[in-house]
């Protein structure tokens, strides 16, 4: 039996607000202070810094544990896109057993077999095997019969479905938005209306059947404004979006830097600022990383023919608190974004600072500046938009289920 | 190396005329660099129809023309610009290449720059790929067309048939008319020609104008006829045929009903320049009468083609010539 003490912490709860003080856990659980202190007491001093809990990244391409260590992340939900495509119970409990102890992964099960669009994959059984949701990856269920047949499904196993909002007639070969910088720079382009499009049809299906649906990100005006009155009418839905949509716009494409190459693509500065907005005012429900760290060989290509994605695990923090330095949001709330809501969203019992929560702990220093750097990074890979970026918040130390990741 | 290379920021003593590694594109090229290399050109456009004495300059140097993809005019025209100056001019066809054979394109520019070409002449299919290229290699590069970014040396020879034909471009009203959204022809002779001051109008069917198109200087038209209205010059560009069998267009007897330069289309016109980067859809976006009457420059364009390049490979190589006043 072990008793931590955090003491000295500036306590941040995003069920009972900010408070500093200490914080107790025995046994990997968080506890109320326990009325006389054992004789095997480990005391960790937090010298005033932030101690919140451990992020909950809904959405990675890639399983690295060293860079969501860095990041201050404790578990991911995985994408069911990867190679293998995660729609057999066998390769789901694979995955969500190889991260433990120190980071959990959460598999996010195909909804689809093969990710192919067409039949139902086995959801119940997959998530039997330790999928705490399913999901169509970065691609789009066409067939809105089938996307209707998903929805209802899932609901019977009350799971949520997690989308890739582009409508793939639209998209087609695309690799950026319409807008200046795509046509300058001669690049395959499509319309911003190709996410609300999609949007529209899932939020129609997941209200009509009640289903759950989470869209793991929404980048554009007219997909929040979808959103925003779907939740309005009491639709189950919740979206998310990665730092690189909050921050740049597709200007970060000149020059053909691949590291800006993103799916669904960089948007209008007009639609960033939409991104804002709907942060603001609680339209989006989830910060996550899209962590997808991509080396030389898929990134020094031609634009076009370069993978898309960002390694992000370790710069989530950073790049999210800029939010609460930009008086978006206060910062307990933030950890609404980065752990309560992913946690509810996957059915997990966490995700807070409150009694009988596990031991899930970040501590970190709000305000100690750095400089994102890729080649110093902890990620398999340093595709980062970000590189130079002058950033504040350090991750100092980890704890999951009250043991410290190192 | 960054990409701030193809910035003029390496300005080098003698050589402020045109500073300049690479030729990748028209962007970053100030309107005088512009007219440096028209003035450049014109001295081989003399030089070529004299037959005067051979100019052998870049006796000696490597020119590599690694296209690829395919292309029949701007190769040979490159090769006979090099050959005429004196270059040992080879060509790699993607076609050959280990390209097929999975080899990265930097593993390529790397292996091209190992055999020390002294310049190397790049075609690609992806936007982009050219500049990929150049920062990896050595030697001055020159853009033959990259995807649908740029194609610098066709705008350069538009711009020196429009100057000569016209007596400049300032101020001439140019339609460009054809598929804007896949060319690279267009958004080159954009940049040139609205940095040389001319009134750049784009006309196409919705379903190929990029979107923002009008952000870069131009008045975005559909209809041809409005477009026409006014123009000292009249640019065709090639639309492919698998685009006109529905995809884009509905099919290529609709696309000449709206958009095909006609007799009867060019009389609304009669004074214009009639130009195409070539090669043609005859009866498609132009009718052979036109194509072939009194108001077409489509040979001279060519022709303005060699001289141009010449000049191109002339200037860029001449640091590494140690011309006086560049090296």
């Amino acid at each position: 039996m072990t008793t931590i003490r955090f003491t000295n912490a500036r306590i941040l709860c995003p069920e009972m607000g900010e408070r500093t003080g200490d914080l107790h856990a025995i046994d990997g659980m968080i506890v109320d202070p326990p009325a006389d202190p054992p004789a095997d007491l480990v005391n960790v001093d937090c010298n005033g810094k932030c101690l919140a809990p451990g992020i909950i990244d809904l959405g990675v391409a890639r399983v690295d544990a060293a860079a969501c260590r860095a990041g201050g992340i404790v578990r991911v939900a995985l994408m069911p896109d990867g190679s293998p495509v995660l729609d057999d119970p066998g390769i789901v409990q694979r995955a969500a057993l190889i991260g433990k102890p120190d980071l959990w992964i959460h598999p996010i099960a195909a909804a689809t077999q093969g990710l192919a669009g067409r039949d139902l994959a086995e959801m119940a059984i997959c998530c039997s095997a330790g999928a705490k949701a399913v999901g169509t990856g970065r691609h789009w269920i066409a067939d809105s019969g089938v996307m209707a047949r998903v929805l209802s499904y899932a609901r019977d196993l009350d799971i949520a479905v997690v989308t890739h909002a582009e409508d793939g007639g639209m998209t087609g070969d695309a690799v950026a938005t319409d807008g200046e910088t795509a046509t300058r720079l001669g690049l395959a382009s499509a319309p911003a209306i190709a996410e609300p499009l999609a949007i529209a049809r899932d939020l129609m299906l997941a209200e009509e059947s009640g289903a759950r649906l989470h869209i793991r990100q929404v980048t554009t005006a007219a997909g929040f404004d979808l959103v925003r009155a779907a939740k309005r009418r009491g639709v189950r839905v919740t979206c998310g979006i990665t730092p690189a949509h909050l921050h740049l716009s597709d200007i970060a494409m000149s020059d053909f830097r691949t590291f800006a190459r993103l799916s669904p693509p960089l948007r209008c500065e007009a639609d960033r600022q939409a991104a804002l907005a709907a942060i603001a005012d609680g339209t989006i429900d989830v910060i996550a990383s899209g962590h997808d760290p991509r080396g030389a060989e898929e990134k020094r290509l031609p634009f076009v023919d370069a993978a898309p994605g960002m390694a992000g695990a370790e710069t989530l923090l950073a790049l999210s608190l800029m939010l609460v330095r930009d008086g978006l949001l206060p910062i307990e709330r933030l950890f609404d974004l980065l752990a309560r809501n992913p946690a509810t969203i996957l059915g997990l019992n966490t995700g807070t600072l409150v009694p009988g929560m596990p031991a899930d702990l970040l501590l970190f220093d709000q305000h100690a500046p750095w400089q994102i750097d890729g080649a110093a990074f902890a990620a398999a890979a340093d595709n980062t938009p970000f590189d130079g970026l002058p950033v504040e918040g350090r991750v100092l130390r980890v704890w999951k289920g009250g043991r410290e990741v190192r | 190396m960054s990409p701030s290379d193809h910035r003029p920021a390496t300005l080098i003593e003698g050589g402020a005329v045109f500073p300049h590694r690479h030729l990748t594109g028209i962007d970053g090229l100030q309107p005088h660099e512009i007219m440096f290399l028209l003035d450049e050109a014109e001295h081989w456009v003399a030089a070529n129809r004299t037959h005067a004495t051979p100019d052998k300059r870049l006796n000696g140097l490597t020119q590599i023309n690694a296209f690829f993809e395919n292309s029949t005019r701007t190769l040979l025209s490159f090769e006979i610009a090099g050959k005429r100056l004196g270059a040992d001019v080879v060509n790699m066809h993607a076609a050959q290449s280990s390209v097929k054979k999975g080899e990265t394109l930097i593993d390529t520019a790397m292996t091209l720059n190992a055999m020390r070409a002294d310049v190397i002449v790049i075609r690609h299919m992806a936007s982009g790929a050219v500049r990929l290229i150049a920062d990896k290699v050595d030697c001055p590069v020159l853009n033959a067309g990259d995807g649908r970014h740029e194609h610098p040396t066709q705008a350069l020879l538009d711009a020196l048939t429009i100057r000569r034909r016209r007596g400049s471009v300032a101020g001439q009203r140019v339609v460009i008319c054809g598929d804007i959204l896949h060319s690279r022809v267009a958004r080159s002779n954009i940049l040139a020609l609205t940095a040389l001051a001319a009134d750049v109008r784009v006309c196409a069917p919705s379903t190929l104008m990029p979107a923002g198109i009008e952000r870069m200087g131009v008045t975005p038209f559909t209809d041809f006829d409005a477009a026409i209205e006014g123009a000292d010059v009249i640019m065709m560009l090639r639309v492919q045929s698998e685009r006109m069998s529905g995809g884009y267009i509905p099919s290529s007897r609709e696309f000449r009903m709206r958009y095909g330069l006609t007799a009867d289309r060019l009389a609304r016109a009669p004074d214009a320049l009639v130009m195409h980067p070539g090669p043609m859809n005859r009866g498609v976006e132009i009718d052979s009468i036109v194509a072939d009457g009194m108001q077409s420059a489509i040979t001279e364009q060519v022709e303005m083609g060699v001289a141009v390049r010449m000049a191109c490979l002339d200037v860029l190589t001449r640091r590494a010539r140690r011309v006086e006043g560049w090296a």
